[in-house]
């Protein structure tokens, strides 16, 4: 069962922010192909990955979260951002198979 | 003896592969489709016209339809991108995906498409995702009431041009001919539109931004302040070694050449879609349609023969 979570930028400051473990933020919009073929990739990896990465997803067509895209810059889509206590320490721009994403953050979280 | 052999794979998950799955399914033919996007380029247009049943559609709503219809018939389908392709020894082709999977087939379909041409220039790929795009329906609406430019006279950059003027504030339209090519209904409603202005007989020289694209220059020595650039200067064929490997012959361009079956000059192999020689290089859903569905009929034939 995929571990992925949908935040809102109300929940935003807990569930990703204050979070213990890092965290893998997906924004992401319905209208955007390449993001509707990342989401399995991602509920891949948040099982592959359970216990050492949280995965969330954020979902920039909802009014209330695009300030959450405002203030991270989204400029393109998919976008994943990675976060380590409260701050983003790698991002990951376009659609991307399981083993490279899986690679490029273990690599940043193990630095 | 290997249990798992497809009849037929299908590589590209467009319009073409999607379809030749749909007839090589009906022929009853173990089929795969594999790909990285269902859909392919077609995901990106907002708006499509022109494929006789739909008057107005997106092309993510036509990929469902295509996609559903596929599956139902019995086609299989796989998200992977499929990286190299060998033929055996036995004579069956072997394609391997990133995650270096193996699959086994008697015929191949190469339907894997074009890719959006880059403008060459420094600092493009560093702005990748950070102002500057190739894809206005993905990336458009993170451009509210901001400033974008489109480069680009063909109908895809017509197009953009036209969604993004409902979202954007301004939107330059930055053309190297004298003349829009595009459609005459597009061009039109370029013309009527009051925030889409159109710059003839420039090129983009120069683009300029630390960590996010802010301004463009143009031929002509100006320079924009943009917070968008949306790249719509046409696609080319992706040069995979399999297709030297394999002996497969293309044009100058690389566009694989196909006869009036949609035969590529590798026996077992036919090509169908954007990336072909055929149809006239006209490159539209419809024509990619047809060139899948006569590509499967025609492995249909050749199996059946064998």
């Amino acid at each position: 069962m995929s571990k992925v979570i949908n935040v809102n930028n109300n929940d935003f400051e807990k569930e990703v922010l204050q979070s213990d473990l890092p965290v893998l933020v997906d924004f992401w919009a319905p209208w955007c192909a390449p993001c509707l073929m990342m989401a399995p990739t991602l509920d891949e990896l948040s099982i592959l990955m359970d216990g050492k990465l949280k995965v969330v997803k954020v979902n920039i067509e909802e009014e209330e979260n695009q300030d959450l895209a405002l203030e991270y810059d989204i400029q393109s889509i998919p976008n994943m951002k990675l976060f380590k206590g409260g701050k983003v320490i790698g991002e990951f721009i376009g659609l991307r198979p399981l083993g490279m994403i899986k690679s490029e953050i273990e690599e940043i979280i193990n630095k | 003896m290997e249990s798992n052999i497809y009849d037929l794979i299908i590589v590209g998950l467009g319009p073409a592969g999607l379809t030749a799955g749909i007839y090589a399914s009906r022929y009853r033919l173990k089929t795969l489709i594999i790909g990285k996007i269902n859909g392919g380029l077609m995901t990106e247009a907002h708006k499509i016209c022109n494929f006789p049943t739909e008057e107005d559609i997106t092309g993510i709503e036509l990929t469902k339809k295509m996609e559903k219809n596929a599956k139902n018939q019995g086609a299989e389908i796989i998200n992977k991108e499929v990286v190299d392709i060998v033929e055996r020894e036995d004579g069956l082709f072997k394609v391997i995906s990133s995650d270096n999977t193996d699959f086994i087939s008697r015929s191949l379909i190469l339907a894997y498409g074009t890719v959006h041409r880059h403008l060459g220039l420094p600092n493009e790929e560093r702005l990748l995702g950070r102002g500057i795009s190739y894809c206005a329906t993905c990336d458009g609406m993170l451009f509210k009431n901001k400033t974008v430019a489109v480069i680009g006279g063909s109908d895809s950059a017509l197009t953009s041009a036209l969604y993004l003027k409902d979202i954007a504030n301004k939107v330059y339209l930055i053309y190297r001919g004298e003349k829009l090519r595009g459609e005459p209904v597009w061009i039109e409603n370029i013309n009527q539109s009051k925030n889409i202005e159109v710059l003839f007989n420039s090129q983009v020289t120069e683009l300029i931004g630390e960590n996010k694209l802010e301004k463009i220059k143009i031929s002509n020595g100006t320079q924009l302040n943009i917070d968008g650039l949306f790249v719509e200067i046409g696609t080319e064929p992706i040069s995979y070694d399999f297709i030297k490997n394999l002996k497969i012959d293309t044009d100058e361009k690389g566009y694989i050449k196909v006869n009036q079956a949609q035969q590529t000059s590798k026996i077992g192999i036919w090509a169908a879609g954007d990336l072909t020689t055929g149809s006239n290089n006209f490159r539209q859903i419809i024509t990619a349609c047809a060139e899948g569905a006569i590509a499967a009929e025609s492995v249909f034939k050749y199996l059946k023969a064998k």
